[in-house]
């Protein structure tokens, strides 16, 4: 029998190390322990996968005292050990009602041994591409896959291979953009921490069509445990031959290196990544020329994001038309989300494009948690938009979703309910592009500035007649100025929650109500009478002595002295204290 | 003040120094020896790159990653991502100041904790979270949260 114990980051934040660990000094006998990476069931974590022959038993939110269950388990075979640890029917759904391409291994083979790779048929697709296949047969490949960038910008991917390898010069680049830093979104680090190699092998393919000897993978310093997982997978497959000159034999051959960014979200901008790789601040360059005519040390270069890559070994394997038997017309193949927030089921779903947001969020993600109402659902991140619930049943398509005002984005899906306050959203992802400017141009440097200070007065009671009108003449003109897109993409958010909850924004200004409840000064803890029992809890944890009354009496809360932190809301075991 | 000791450097400058576009790098490894970039290690690497100290500390002020100054003992990275936003990660944060006396950017006078928020660490499913030096903690709550700040202060005892 084999026991699989998911390993990826987290997994381990919920405890699958010491999982691991206590297997592991049970000394389980006729039983081999391994990891894998993330399967993506992050809500159920951690999840071990207990092997007998083929036939899988999935256990899930596994203690590391359950170890002493699982040994029994494994002597007896009697399932009635580990009943309770197992996964439901209608948890298997999350991953059963999924399509998966791009996370096809994750969480199934081992991330840190390059033969669980090759066994489930790793590297055929690379080594067809260099000895069956010309580099334009490749590209040819690509195009009728249909594959798109999935970094955001969904730009047809075999368009940037192609203008790469026309271009003159023998020194060109491969260049893997891991940066990803939109808040809210993992797919490339569940990719790399959990099949490694796949990146690699797509990574190849696609220096073998453009024509580059060199392939660098660019991954954000905030993610440690993927680094070290592409750093062993890097020297496994050089050992191995396959990074190598003359790859299996064929006349290509590239080096890879691996280079770690410093944190900075317009990293993942691509001209900045460059000047990043180069050394210097991550300040982007204006485009023309674009990087497949001069890009790293101003030679021709392709950057594609990880989930790009990912896909290319399967459409080698598989044939582009496939791929694009699946989709939309617009938009083929699968897409991978990261649906998080206030979902109950939250994780990595990958499904084909043509499905819809209600499918993702209620189907696959179970629906709301606490049962709440549905509110909006942020896609793309900072660059993206709040898409509301009357639009929930819009089909996952570039187009589709540019439609609504926001993007597809990389994937990130961050759920809301009615306790989110959408100018409290602006507000938080204006923060975030306004310190993440890399202050080159004046109308992102400046512009990000003022719609913070503007949307921070706002949230603050201190909103003006006008307001509304001056930030969306102000996103209009940052759109069209900013240098690059973080800066034409920031306002984006602030353009969607003025056009979906443009009554939230009247009721900050006009009423100085917060209708979600959620920004500090609009609102006051109150304690219900009828309900308080006296019990002194609040008075006790409050930080400024705001609450007075006696034992056994109801209290009372001063809301000049009240600074919002809602402990007394929290401590009241008796719901007697509510925001108003 | 310590005195900084630049021989722990030389290997790295041997390696990188004359390798064009390592100055990232350069400053990753400096930051993985000294836990910060010292002002003399900077003014060494200038020396050994070519490269000029204004222009290093151009770089280094860039990225959010490197810091001018030493941390505590247990570096605290509170993620301010979306989900974890939406999760409450404010009330996190001020249990986190609350417990410690610190708030963003500072360190307990003991040298033990130091407070950074960062931008998202990529773990938003188990939202919202944080890391202390190399280790990932979710799903918190104030309760949690004063639990693992305890257990790492009785460690370090």
């Amino acid at each position: 029998m084999k026991i699989v114990i998911g390993q990826g980051s987290c997994g381990i934040a919920a405890g699958a190390e010491k999982v691991r660990n206590a297997l592991i000094n049970y000394d389980i006998k006729d039983a081999d322990i391994t990891i894998a990476g993330c399967i993506g069931m992050c809500y159920l974590e951690p999840i071990v996968d207990i092997y007998d022959g083929s036939e899988l038993t999935r256990l899930v939110k596994v203690n590391p005292d359950d170890a002493e269950k699982i040994a029994q388990y494994i002597n007896t075979k009697d399932k009635a050990y580990i009943e309770n640890l197992i996964v439901s029917d209608e948890d298997s759904e999350f991953l059963s009602k999924q399509t998966r391409i791009a996370l096809k291994r994750c969480g199934i083979i081992n991330p840190e041994e390059i033969e669980d790779y090759i066994e489930a048929g790793g590297y055929t697709a690379l080594k067809k591409a260099v000895l069956e296949m010309t580099p334009e047969d490749v590209i040819e490949t690509i195009k009728a896959s249909g594959l798109a960038g999935r970094g955001g910008a969904g730009f047809p991917t075999w368009f940037k291979w192609n203008a790469a390898r026309q271009s003159e010069g023998d020194e060109k680049y491969l260049i893997c953009n891991a940066d990803e830093g939109d808040p809210g979104a993992f797919m490339d680090r569940a990719v790399i921490e959990s099949d490694p190699h796949n990146l690699i092998e797509g990574m190849l393919i696609g220096a073998y069509a453009i024509g580059a000897k060199h392939a660098v993978v660019y991954v954000r310093a905030e993610y440690p445990l993927a680094i070290k997982r592409l750093k062993r997978a890097i020297e496994q497959a050089t050992e191995k031959g396959i990074i190598a000159n003359h790859i299996f034999g064929s006349a290509f051959s590239c080096d890879f290196t691996i280079k770690a960014g410093a944190g900075a979200f317009v990293c993942g901008e691509e001209t900045a990544l460059i000047e990043s790789l180069e050394g210097h601040r991550g300040m982007p360059r204006l485009k023309p020329p674009f990087p497949a005519q001069s890009g790293f040390w101003k030679k021709p270069s392709n950057i594609n994001n990880v989930e790009t890559f990912a896909n290319v070994s399967w459409i080698i394997n598989n044939g582009g038309e496939a791929f694009a038997a699946m989709g939309t017309e617009g938009s083929k193949g699968t897409k991978v989300f990261a649906v998080t927030g206030k979902v109950k089921r939250s994780g990595l779903v990958e499904i084909p494009m043509g499905k819809t947001l209600r499918n993702v969020i209620f189907d696959i993600g179970g629906g709301m948690k606490n049962n709440k109402e549905f509110k909006a659902v942020q896609m793309g991140g900072p660059s993206g938009g709040c898409i509301p619930a009357e639009l929930i049943d819009t089909v996952i398509d570039y187009k589709a979703l540019g439609a609504t005002g926001a993007i597809m984005g990389s994937g990130g899906m961050v759920v809301m309910d009615e306790s989110t306050c959408m100018v409290g959203m602006a507000k938080f992802f204006l923060d975030f592009t306004a310190k993440e400017s890399c202050g080159k141009c004046i109308h992102c440097r400046i512009g990000t500035k003022r719609m913070l200070e503007m949307l921070t007065r706002i949230t603050e009671g201190n909103g003006k007649d006008g307001d509304i009108e001056l930030l969306e003449e102000l996103c209009y003109s940052i759109k069209d100025g900013a240098l690059c897109g973080l800066g034409q993409t920031a306002p984006n958010p602030v353009l969607t929650t003025i056009k979906y909850f443009r009554n939230e924004y009247e009721a900050h200004i006009k009423e100085k109500k917060c209708p979600a409840g959620e920004c500090t000064n609009l609102i006051a803890y109150r304690i219900i009478e009828d309900k308080c029992k006296g019990c002194t809890l609040c008075a006790r944890n409050c930080p400024v002595n705001a609450i007075s009354g006696s034992v056994k009496t109801p209290h009372k809360i001063d809301s000049e002295k009240c600074i919002k932190c809602g402990k007394c809301c929290a401590s009241c075991r008796f719901d007697a204290i509510i925001k108003a | 003040m310590q005195t900084v000791d630049l021989s722990l450097l030389s290997g790295v400058l041997d390696k990188y120094a004359s390798i064009k576009g390592s100055l990232i790098t350069i400053l990753q490894k400096t930051q993985d020896i000294y836990g910060y970039l010292p002002k003399e290690a900077i003014e060494l690497i200038s020396e050994k790159t070519g490269i000029a100290a204004s222009e290093i500390m151009g770089v280094g002020t860039f990225y959010t990653q490197f810091r001018f100054e030493p941390v505590g003992k247990y570096l605290i990275m509170l993620c301010q991502g979306t989900a974890c936003h939406v999760n409450s990660s404010q009330l996190i944060l001020q249990t986190i100041k609350d417990e410690l006396g610190i708030d963003d950017g500072e360190a307990t006078d003991d040298g033990l904790f130091s407070l950074k928020c960062v931008a998202c660490l990529g773990c938003c499913s188990l939202s919202p979270v944080m890391m202390i030096n190399e280790d990932t903690y979710g799903s918190l709550t104030p309760d949690k949260t004063k639990k693992i700040l305890k257990e790492l202060r009785e460690a370090a005892e």
